[in-house]
């Protein structure tokens, strides 16, 4: 071959310089998508975090409103509302005046849209009118000679095509007739009241004197035609007061009324005994309504005060009213009551034009608004409580668009008792649902809390001494062949699915305790002095005997020894039951001591997850102990200590940083752990220490609740506020952990 | 020869009650895999069938049929307590659960005897066993067959008997081809169509061609759907033509048609070898069949595929993320403060309770990411949601977000096993850091790569609880990966192992039949997770040995 020629040398030199340049490009290239890869998985995995952060931060927003002028009314200068509503969309409202004109109007520009003449109107002036709390398009109202009728106001929307086209007829119907519904004998009416049912409507009126009529009217409805037909039956009362507000519970048994001394009373219905009077501090009653259910009470007082009682169960079949909260007042007296159609909320305007936004269960003001300007005359809730429409002087319309999704969150509804309609006394309650409307929501996280805390409070009770005690052997005793064997063996078993140890849980182990819980509790008072008589008697023997199991074999020696005690265990237990208490243990707990016991219980749980949580403990201790340096022990073990004195007063307390992190990450598996929990506890949320009673923990109640709760609803921000308490618990719990074992880890290479 | 107190004071009974501890988790261990493996291998086992008179307490005696269950002894105390009479001096009484099938005759499965009130009890040899579609089990002595509406009675009646059933084995079989295979292709396409139908209306196409496309070829599918159903009509007569007559052991003679039977077998005849031919005949249909019976009979193929199908997709996410952020923190983030802190943050991801990334997953995936997915190109198909709903695509994402720190952490750690010494040779030849890492690196710290991806998968197959929220399901109609175009159905639910387990034994309307088949589920999950785990732990074992030379 002859030398190459000086233009294949340049080309070649060319070529490979611009090699060099593709190398080197890709080189940086592959830098950079690495680090935007790598620094994009670490963001997405942030991301988890704020994301749940996200969800849950609308719970602790407080609500907001925003104002919104409307158009101004001519035609409602001459006259006083007695009656406003908005419908859900909050396009169409009702105006009812008291000159007995019930106008439809649109919201937005005021324009009119059905106009009529309301029955009793024709020679008298309408009064007042309320609303049934069971249906809110339902209204009572009375005129100035004394009639009270009713009427029914409904919204139909219709489609003409595509969404675009939505409209909304309003219409007024008049399902008990247009006759007079209650007569009273006088003309003046202090206070009106209505209430429906399916099988009857109950109205009822005072007048300022303390004259009481009710129509306890049992209804029947037309197939045919739809209509109902009243059947009704008048009873009437003199109080010895004088009634200020009046309100009948949903269940037709009670009526309260308010008096000018700042006093409530309960009547029986429809027979209109006395049942109980109590007092709420003297200032005069001013509104008195039922809130959404028809259970609780809520008074308005002069001084602007607003208290919230209802019936409480206190035996059998007797009830008493309670007075259950009172909430900030108002700054001046109460004036309207309104409550919300969907929750247990309510809205106050009071004397100075005051509004505020209250919810019973967080027994908190959720919102206040000072509407001084407007001069509102009227208010009205709309159905979704998302808008309150006002009445302002001079006929002008405004609308204040309320943003207040989770009225019934405070501090106390997640952490403290709450006094909850239909409960006796307060109480931590979880409860998220139920199968009516009217159900009061119950979301106290305590006993959810509670119930994770016990289970890993039992778990951890039987995972530490084995594990630990375990680790300690294997890592300092045992000989290196055995724990070669053994330690990936334990580990192992932290693979292994929770789904199994859940189903073992509840499937067998928890019948087998069922019926052999007095064995199970012989096993442990038997096994560890079993063991070490056995490990005496093993000691006495002469030498050639005890060199058939080297030393650091122990363990494998002892194994038949444990399955003789677990065998004389369960065989003991029946004579010795027969002995001791005459019959089951079980049964001696429940029948002689009052202790309850759930065939799924804490015991149960205890085992089964501490079974799950052993091989961590265990695995990360095993390592801290392991991993002191053998200069230490060899120290203390020239200076004459015996091998046992070394590992207590050396070895441990040189590792226990190691150990305390083995447990916290043990203790984070055992709190966040959800199938076991799930599988074998009955998942009730009871708080009760009782090793024999179930519970109900934050990873398994997410797991029951979050796929049937309503997205970006209350419960389901509750939810992932769950979530993120254990997200948070476990990342710093595992946090601290590392922190220390890393430290230790710096401890043992200087040494 | 020491005293007792000397014995104390030399601290090795401590020693010996540390030792106890290790004992009593090996034991725990081996217990519980002992139970697992026996309860979950007993099942197939084709148990003999006794034929047992029963003495009731207050003087009936009835002819029971069935297989024993479980015995068990009860304190006569108890059961006198509950109102049942003990002969006086006896202790213990053995309680035996006797399978006795035939819930469409007795409404129950199983019943619990008395061993005193068993008069007599035989294995006659011509009790069978059918297996059936409906009902449960059946025991019984054949009686009678009626084939083509004829009926025969004789000699030689169980050998004409399995004749007709492998002949309605294979006509079956021919069924579910045509209803699994061509027929579901064609509602599938029916689907489709109606679907690309929708999207015109969306985009107000108004072109009458598009449409009559599309009523063209609803109507060719129409057209082959007739035919099918024809010879499907056909298929389901001719399954239905013969019967069997059973009698049971209350001497009840029983029409049961050929179409419902899926196996039978007379376990007392069966000699040893037949035996062992069942086992594992049984075994194997379990893994390949399909369920029956809301889950409480048959196999568990869906769940397996499910389980399989979702690790795959899975591992196919993690890798390549997980190897990329490990080798990013190991080989080009500046290592400070910073570096160690995102170190710390990822490895305790690895201990955040798996409850939560299934939350994660529903609110941010199904919910957020799916439902806009929906809006923008599944508008056709709302409001039912297609991706806004939980599916083994965003399963599949859950877990690998779960899997990620496993992953992150051991391709890490394997890379710190390389030491300095490769890397700075291969960079003294000239070689780019792209080049050395893969090149030289990578390869080198390809193995404990994979024992990190082998512990995701383990991971990831036996983890339960995030997916009840994003997409398991009890009972799919469809496998995610079947025949029809394309192939790949990541927004499907999709069934699974584990979560076979719990709502066979916790939801299911009758646990007490379903049991065995649990334990066989769990024995196969316990049997794929533990051989995953003992093949990393071999393949780090191996490696730490390669690179044991190269370290000093």
């Amino acid at each position: 071959m002859t030398a190459t020629s000086p233009r294949k040398v340049i080309l070649e030199s060319v070529r490979s310089e611009q090699f060099h340049l593709w190398r080197s490009r890709k080189d940086l290239a592959v830098k950079w998508l690495i680090a935007v890869g790598g620094v994009g998985v670490i963001l997405a995995v942030v991301m988890i975090f704020f994301y749940l952060l996200w969800v849950v931060f609308p719970l602790f927003m407080p609500a907001s409103s925003e104002m919104k002028e409307g158009p101004l009314m001519p035609s409602w200068r001459d006259n006083a509302p007695i009656y406003l509503a908005v419908e859900e969309q909050l396009e169409v409202g009702l105006r009812v005046a008291n000159d007995g004109t019930a106008g439809f109007f649109h919201v937005e520009d005021g324009e009119l849209v059905g106009k009529s003449k309301l029955p009793g109107s024709d020679n008298a002036r309408l009064l007042h009118a309320r609303e049934a709390v069971e249906d809110p398009r339902q209204v009572a109202y009375s005129t100035t000679r004394g009639l009270i009728y009713g009427f029914h106001h409904d919204y139909e929307i219709r489609f003409d095509g595509g969404v675009e086209t939505r409209r909304i007829l309003p219409s007024l119907s008049f399902p008990y007739g247009q006759e007079p519904l209650l007569v009273m004998p006088s003309a003046e009416i202090s206070a009106l009241a209505i209430s429906e049912g399916d099988n009857e409507i109950v109205l009822a009126a005072a007048s300022p004197q303390g004259l009481v009529r009710v129509n306890f009217a049992s209804k029947s409805k037309n197939f045919l035609t739809g209509d109902h037909t009243l059947d009704p039956s008048v009873t009437e009362k003199q109080l010895p007061f004088q009634v200020r507000g009046l309100a009948i519970s949903s269940s037709h048994r009670w009526m309260f009324l308010g008096d000018d001394q700042g006093r409530i009373h309960s009547y029986t219905l429809p027979d209109l005994e006395h049942a109980e009077t109590i007092e709420t501090g003297g200032s005069p009653v001013t509104y008195l309504t039922m809130l959404m259910g028809g259970i609780s009470v809520v008074s308005g007082h002069a001084d602007g005060g607003i208290r919230q009682m209802f019936p409480v169960r206190s035996t059998l079949n007797d009830f008493h009213l309670q007075s259950t909260r009172s909430f900030d007042p108002m700054p001046s007296a109460v004036e309207l009551i309104v409550p919300e159609e969907r929750r247990k909320g309510f809205v106050v305007l009071d004397r100075e034009n005051n509004l505020a936004i209250f919810h019973s269960t967080a027994g908190r003001q959720v919102m206040e608004k000072p509407l001084e300007k407007l001069g509102p005359r009227y208010i009205a809730l709309s159905p979704r409580a998302n808008g309150v429409l006002i009445e302002a002087a001079g006929g002008r319309l405004a609308m204040l668009d309320v943003d207040n999704d989770h009225p019934e969150l405070s501090f106390a509804s997640l952490w403290q008792k709450v006094w909850y309609e239909n409960y006796e006394e307060p109480e931590y309650v979880w409860q998220s649902s139920a199968a009516t409307n009217e159900f009061e929501p119950k979301f106290s996280l305590t006993p959810l809390v509670f119930g994770t805390i016990k289970a890993a409070f039992y778990a951890m009770l039987f995972a530490i001494p084995l594990a630990l005690m375990g680790a300690a052997y294997t890592a300092y005793f045992m000989s290196p062949q055995l724990r070669q064997w053994v330690k990936p063996g334990i580990e192992i078993m932290a693979a292994l699915p929770t789904v199994i140890l859940g189903f073992l849980a509840g499937l067998w182990f928890a019948p087998w305790v069922e019926e052999n819980l007095a064995s199970l509790l012989l096993m442990a008072l038997f096994i560890p002095p079993g063991l070490m008589l056995f490990a005496w008697i093993w000691s006495r023997l002469d030498l050639s005997t005890r060199l058939l199991i080297p030393e650091g074999w122990e363990p494998l020696l002892l194994v038949p020894a444990l399955v003789g005690l677990c065998a004389l265990a369960l065989g003991a237990a029946e004579p010795l039951q027969m002995a001791v208490l005459g019959g089951d243990l079980r049964e001696w707990l429940s029948n002689d001591l009052g202790i309850s016991y759930d065939q799924r219980n804490a015991l149960v749980v205890g085992c089964a997850m501490g079974f799950a949580v052993i091989p961590t403990i265990f695995s990360i201790a095993e390592d801290a102990i392991y991993g002191v340096p053998e200069s230490l022990s060899n120290g203390s073990l020239a200076l004459g200590a015996t091998p046992w004195q070394t590992l207590v007063f050396v070895v441990v307390p040189t590792a226990s940083p190691g150990v305390f992190s083995a447990l916290m990450i043990g203790l984070g598996r055992a709190v966040g752990e959800t199938m076991i929990v799930l599988m074998a506890t009955g998942n009730t949320p009871v708080m009760d220490w009782n090793l024999f009673e179930g519970m109900r923990t934050l990873a398994a109640n997410i797991a029951v609740e979050m796929p049937e709760s309503e997205v970006n609803s209350t419960h389901y921000r509750i939810l992932f506020l769950a979530a993120l308490v254990l997200f948070m618990f476990t990342f710093l719990v595992n946090t601290g952990a590392e922190l220390i074992r890393q430290r230790l880890r710096e401890k043992y290479s200087s040494l | 020869m020491k005293s007792f107190r000397e014995w104390i004071s030399s601290g090795l009974p401590w020693v010996w009650l540390n030792a106890s501890a290790v004992s009593v988790c090996i034991l725990l261990v081996l217990g519980l895999l002992g139970l697992i493996a026996m309860r979950g291998m007993g099942h197939f086992w084709p148990a003999p069938v006794y034929e047992i008179s029963y003495a009731h307490q207050g003087g009936d005696s009835q002819t029971l049929v069935g297989q024993v269950r479980t015995r068990e002894e009860v304190l006569a105390s108890r059961l006198t307590e509950s109102g049942l009479e003990v002969e006086p001096g006896v202790e213990f009484v053995e309680r035996i659960l006797l399978k006795t099938g035939n819930r469409d005759q007795t409404g129950d499965d199983f019943r619990w005897i008395l061993e005193p009130g068993i008069k007599q009890k035989s294995r006659p040899e011509d009790m069978a066993v059918l297996e059936r579609t409906e009902w449960g089990v059946f025991f019984g002595r054949i009686s009678g067959l009626k084939i083509e509406g004829e009926r025969y009675q004789g000699e030689g009646l169980w050998e004409e008997f399995t004749r007709i059933l492998a002949r309605t084995d294979e006509l079956r079989e021919q069924i579910s081809d045509l209803e699994g295979g061509d027929v579901g292709r064609i509602n599938y396409d029916l689907e489709d169509l109606r679907l690309s139908e929708r999207k015109l209306e969306f985009r107000n196409v108004t072109d009458p061609a598009a449409y009559r496309e599309i009523e063209d070829e609803r109507d060719a599918l129409k057209a082959e759907y007739a035919v099918l159903e024809k010879s499907l009509i056909s298929l389901n007569e001719a399954i239905r033509r013969d019967s069997v007559f059973m009698t049971t052991g209350d001497g009840v003679e029983v029409e049961i048609s050929m179409s419902t039977i899926i196996d039978a077998w007379q376990p007392n005849k069966m000699t040893l070898p037949q035996q062992l031919g069942h086992y594992l005949r049984k075994g194997w249909s379990f893994i390949v069949d399909e369920p029956r019976e809301a889950n409480t009979e048959g196999g568990i193929f869906p769940a397996l595929y499910g389980t399989i199908l979702m690790v795959l997709l899975m591992t196919v996410v993690v890798t390549p993320f997980g190897v990329i952020a490990g080798v990013y923190l190991r080989e080009y983030a500046r290592q400070g403060v910073l570096t160690r802190t995102i170190r710390i943050a990822v490895n305790n991801l690895a201990g955040v309770p798996s409850i939560v990334y299934g939350v994660f997953g529903l609110g941010f995936f199904v919910y957020t990411l799916g439902g806009s997915i929906d809006k923008l190109f599944f508008e056709a198909a709302l409001p039912s949601p297609t991706y806004g709903t939980g599916g083994l695509f965003w399963a599949s994402l859950t877990l690998a977000l779960l899997t990620l720190p496993v992953v992150i952490v051991s391709t890490e750690e394997g890379l710190s096993r390389i030491p300095r010494s490769v890397r700075e040779g291969s960079l003294a030849l000239g070689a780019t850091q792209w080049e050395t890492l893969w090149r030289t690196v990578l390869p080198m710290a390809s193995p404990g790569i994979m024992t990190g991806l082998i512990l995701a998968v383990a991971r990831a197959a036996g983890e339960v609880a995030p997916l009840m929220l994003v997409g398991v399901v009890k009972l799919a109609p469809s496998l995610p990966l079947d025949g029809n175009y394309p192939f790949l159905h990541p927004e499907r639910k999709f069934m699974h192992l584990g979560f076979h387990i719990y709502d066979v034994g916790f939801q299911s309307p009758n646990v007490e039949a379903a049991r065995p088949l649990v334990y066989a589920t769990a024995l196969l999950l316990v049997v794929v997770i533990l051989l995953l785990n003992l093949v990393a732990i071999h393949v780090r074992n191996g490696l730490r040995k390669k690179y044991k030379g190269l370290e000093t």
